[in-house]
């Protein structure tokens, strides 16, 4: 008994040994010099053929070395296997492609210099040398700042009369939320200018894209947020109100110190979501070449109004000022991506 | 003697001030919010109503956007039929190649992929969750349509004798087909994430019952995964739909805008309700603008029963 | 060649079960007796001669030396247990004792949990099912499963329920309403349903739902039935039902029961195995013929738990 004990290791009976690896691999192989040799000696040509000879070749490969060495059965679990796998690699490849083509159009245009100069004095189909975009950088920094203002208050409020008090309009107000959240941006861009244009008289300003793009923030906002109060154990509740705290002492000693890095998490993915908006933008900003320090005056630009701008001027500069742009707006987004994630799992990681 | 039943009492909390104080607030701010959309659709309607009530019926079945020329005495002729009819044309062929993918993608992250590859993947699709639109419309443009000007040409070369396929003029650039195209890309990942959502939601239990009685994964998922999520996965795909339905400029760089309904997706001919209102929009007098709002109304009550309808469908299946 | 201790077939048997066979009393009925004190190769194999098949050593399934981890925690030791065909075994012992991961290391249900860990062979018909380029399907064909709750497919009728393992499967036959209602039969349910075959099978109640699911593992003809605390969730009446069901089965095949109930283990199982685990991994205490254990057990342990003075 104490022998088994000791010559007793783990093991894995159930995963590839290196014998089902050969086979896999073998397999991949042969789908990859078949498709080769049919490319090489029949009509099909190029990239898609080779893509479409590769798919037909692995589902092939791999449903006959099921059926041959098991049975149908078998065979069509391989196939819809395979089938699986690449749509998956679809996903990776158009992503890839995404960040390839930004890198590489985008990113022979970077310098430091770009954020210091802006386009009041440049035309764009000078070099890129000439000009930068620091009034979008301006713009965007403003636009955001401001949608965050007013969007994470109502935002978290509109989660705490869901989540916490629970009032006779909650199912309504979280159905009209969530339904919110699939109004299209431009719809958005249009009610601000209906409202704020046309009701009230303004001109265009970056306000009044702060305005669009809060709307657009408010149900992102409010989703993950009441995704995060929802989390937060009742016991929790209970045990404030227990102690004789009021509703609003609960709430804010208790409740939402214990979602704190959710909520941020929350206005993080709702500033991911609208820093990249154009569509609203386009009818409520005006755009504009040159720096404004006013947010509620004057016309005002921002990153994606500046990508915009020169992918309609269309001439080689201006495209490549257009990838600039673009480049500089996913380093954003990205940033925001990853601090959404690292807030995410700071969550996650005191359970 | 009868027994007698109490009546129960009623139970009154008077909430203390601050308590009442932050109700109120909280309240105000939730209605705020939940008012905001009916307070879309009242300014839509309200700018919008002119036109509309001048167009009558024919703003939804018309093909023309004349704008008035009064030297000719001609009328103004607004109606977005041709526009709305290409709008559903992209989102559906949007539908029939991304929601494959994007529940192959999220079955393979379910139940597929190996450990070391499944939070990398789940990186790449919430990435591509947070891409603007913006950069898709400039990759649909320069990268994408060259090659999918090319994989055009071949499925009209071979498919050409199906209607949809065919071509009156050689023209395979800025098509629905492209169009479609890239908003499949745009809906991947919200439609992964719907899927993979209730896919997880599948009953432990089940899944083992189906091992045990010797399921492979494939007829496993058959029998359990797919009969417990199909709501979910239709939910998923319509919300995707709604995206594709709203979607504007990506959609802008790669459609050629066509006042015409045709069936041709090959053909570079289409229309966008969203991206015609951009196209309009600069140059538009008081009149057009008026009719850009009726066109933005609809646009917004198509996309919002798309998703009332999709939200409806996928809290009812996370509710059994 | 004869069994020395032919105690006949209790309770009513169903007609449609063709091999009647003289069988191991279960403990509640019988005292000791001169089988109880054979080992257990040798009941089986006297066993497999009176099903008129050749002896073969080894026949039926048989676990080996099986150690289980989750992670880096052991928590199954060494265990070595026989099931053979046409017996019933009872797997008993305190909650956290490693009963239901046993079972579940027997036909590879083990290896869904990620971190899962396994030493020691399970033969099946002297094979090792976690030999290399084992279609692990096919074991589960042979070896089925009955679960603690009840999990008819919901999307399913009652008679889809009961032939999904085929179609799970992919496998074809020409006679499905016979199947259909044999396993039905076998499972004591046809009576109850046999009108409503096309309701879903969340309509029955729990009792019923646990013998659809009896049901639906019967009709890929497995040669064991795993059956995990299959009464836990049900009430007294379908407890009954269901041990009535698995007497019946037990002729023809070989069932490994896992139970909290010590009372239900002495009425159902011919052979009893009790697992103990003191903070460390679980281990096999003392397995024997249920009569054994319960009147006779050669282990201190096992008596107090039998008597239940813990667990």
């Amino acid at each position: 008994m104490s022998q088994a004990l000791l010559t007793a290791k783990p093991q894995y009976p159930w995963k590839l040994t290196p014998k089902d690896l050969l086979t896999d691999l073998a397999g991949a192989v042969f789908a990859l010099i078949s498709t080769l040799a049919i490319v090489g000696f029949s009509p099909l040509k190029g990239k898609l053929g080779f893509a479409l000879t590769l798919i037909v070749m692995s589902i092939l490969t791999a449903t006959v070395i099921s059926w041959v060495r098991r049975d149908r059965k078998a065979a069509i679990n391989s196939s819809t296997t395979v089938l699986v796998y690449i749509a998956a690699s679809f996903v990776i490849i158009a992503l890839a492609s995404v960040l390839y083509e930004i890198i590489r159009l985008g990113a022979p245009g970077f310098s430091l210099s770009i954020f210091t100069k802006d386009m009041s004095q440049t035309a764009s189909d000078m070099p890129l040398t000439e000009g930068g975009l620091l009034h979008a950088v301006i713009g965007t920094g403003y636009l955001v700042l401001f949608a965050a203002l007013f969007a994470t208050p109502i935002g978290i409020l509109t989660a705490l009369y869901i989540v916490e008090v629970k009032g006779r309009f909650a199912g309504t107000v979280r159905f009209f939320v969530q339904a919110m959240s699939g109004v299209p941006s431009i719809v958005a861009g249009l009610f601000i200018f209906a409202f704020w244009m046309i009701q009230l008289g303004n001109a265009y300003s970056g306000l009044a894209g702060c305005f669009a793009l809060t709307v657009l923030m408010i149900p992102t906002v409010a989703r993950t947020a009441e995704e995060v109060l929802k989390l937060i154990p009742q016991d929790l509740r209970e045990a404030g109100l227990a102690l004789g705290a009021t509703q609003w002492r609960t709430v804010a000693m208790v409740v939402i110190p214990a979602a704190r890095s959710g909520l941020i998490t929350a206005v993080i993915l709702g500033i991911a979501r609208v820093v990249g908006e154009t569509a609203p933008l386009l009818l409520t900003i005006g755009g504009a070449d040159a720096i404004n320090l006013n947010p509620t005056s004057g016309n005002m630009s921002a990153f994606p109004y500046y990508v915009w701008k020169n992918l309609l001027i269309g001439s080689e500069n201006a495209v490549s000022r257009a990838w600039l742009g673009v480049f500089v707006l996913m380093i954003l987004v990205l940033i925001f991506f990853a601090l959404a994630r690292y807030f995410g799992a700071a969550k996650g990681s005191r359970k | 003697m009868p027994k007698t039943i109490p009546a129960p009492r009623k139970i009154t909390t008077q909430p203390r001030f601050t308590d009442k104080v932050f109700r109120g607030v909280v309240t105000s701010g939730g209605l705020f919010a939940g008012l905001l959309l009916g307070l879309i659709g009242f300014f839509l309607v309200f700018n919008g109503f002119e036109a509309m009530r001048a167009a009558g019926l024919s703003f939804i079945t018309g093909f023309d956007w004349v704008d008035a020329v009064p030297e000719d005495g001609q009328p103004a002729s607004y109606g977005i039929g041709a526009m709305l009819y290409g709008t559903m044309v992209t989102g559906i062929l949007a539908m029939i190649m991304g929601v494959p993918v994007a529940v192959g993608t999220a079955l393979f992250l379910s139940y597929y992929a190996p450990e070391w590859i499944k939070k990398p993947m789940v990186v790449v699709v919430d990435v591509m969750a947070a891409i603007p639109s913006i950069v898709f419309g400039l990759w649909g443009y320069f990268v994408l349509m060259p090659h999918a000007e090319y994989w055009a040409k071949l499925i009209h070369k071979y498919f050409g004798f199906i209607p949809f396929f065919d071509m009156p003029a050689p023209v395979f650039t800025r098509s629905p087909f492209i169009a479609g195209l890239v908003l499949a890309i745009m809906i991947i990942p919200i439609v992964t994430a719907v899927s993979r959502e209730v896919f997880a939601q599948t009953p432990l239990e089940r899944i083992q019952a189906a091992y045990a009685l010797g399921a492979t994964k494939w007829t496993m998922i058959k029998a359990v995964v797919f009969p417990y999520g199909r709501g979910g996965v239709i939910g998923g795909a319509m919300l995707g739909l709604g995206r594709a339905l709203g979607e504007t400029v990506a959609v802008y760089t790669v459609l050629n805008l066509v006042y015409d309904i045709r069936i041709e997706v090959l053909l570079s001919a289409g229309g966008n309700v969203a991206s015609m209102i951009v196209n309009k929009f600069g140059e538009a007098d008081p009149v057009e603008l008026q009719a850009l709002m009726g066109a933005g109304f609809v646009l917004f009550l198509v996309t919002l029963g798309v998703n009332f309808l999709a939200n409806f469908i996928i809290n009812k299946t996370a509710r059994e | 060649m004869s069994n020395e201790n032919p105690t006949e077939s209790k309770g009513n048997r169903e007609e449609e079960m063709s091999q009647v066979t003289p069988k191991q009393a279960s403990g509640s009925k019988t005292t000791s007796s001169p089988g109880a004190t054979r080992s257990l190769s040798e009941v089986a194999a006297a066993r497999t001669t009176n099903l008129g098949k050749a002896p073969q050593p080894g026949s039926g399934l048989e676990a080996r030396g099986i150690h289980a981890w989750f992670g880096k925690n052991h928590v199954l030791e060494d265990i070595s247990m026989e099931f053979a065909t046409g017996t019933v075994t009872a797997l008993i012992g305190p909650s956290g004792c490693g009963k239901s991961t046993f079972i579940r290391t027997l036909n590879r249900m083990h290896e869904f949990i990620p971190t899962a860990a396994l030493a020691g062979q399970v033969l099946l018909d002297g094979k090792d099912v976690y030999e290399p380029g084992v279609d692990v399907t096919k074991i589960r064909l042979q070896v089925g499963m009955v679960f603690q709750k009840p999990n008819p497919f919901p999307s399913m009728t009652i008679r889809e329920n009961v032939l999904s393992g085929l179609k799970l499967s992919q496998i074809k036959i020409s006679n499905p309403d016979e199947l259909l209602e044999s396993c039905l039969r076998r499972a004591g349910l046809w009576n109850e349903v046999k009108d409503r075959l096309d309701e879903y099978g969340g309509s029955l109640s729990g009792g019923q739902q646990q013998r659809l699911c009896i049901a639906r593992s019967l009709a890929v003809n497995p040669q064991v039935l795993l059956m995990d605390e299959p009464c836990s969730a049900l009430d007294p009446g379908s407890t009954l039902r269901i041990e009535e069901t698995i007497r019946e089965l037990s002729d023809s095949m070989s069932i490994v029961i896992v139970t909290h109930n010590m009372q239900q283990a002495a009425r159902v199982s011919d052979y009893t195995g009790f697992l103990l685990s003191d903070g460390g991994p679980g281990r096999l205490i003392e397995s024997s013929t249920t009569v054994e254990i319960f009147t006779n057990p050669k282990e201190k342990r096992t008596e107090d738990y039998v008597s239940g003075r813990f667990g």
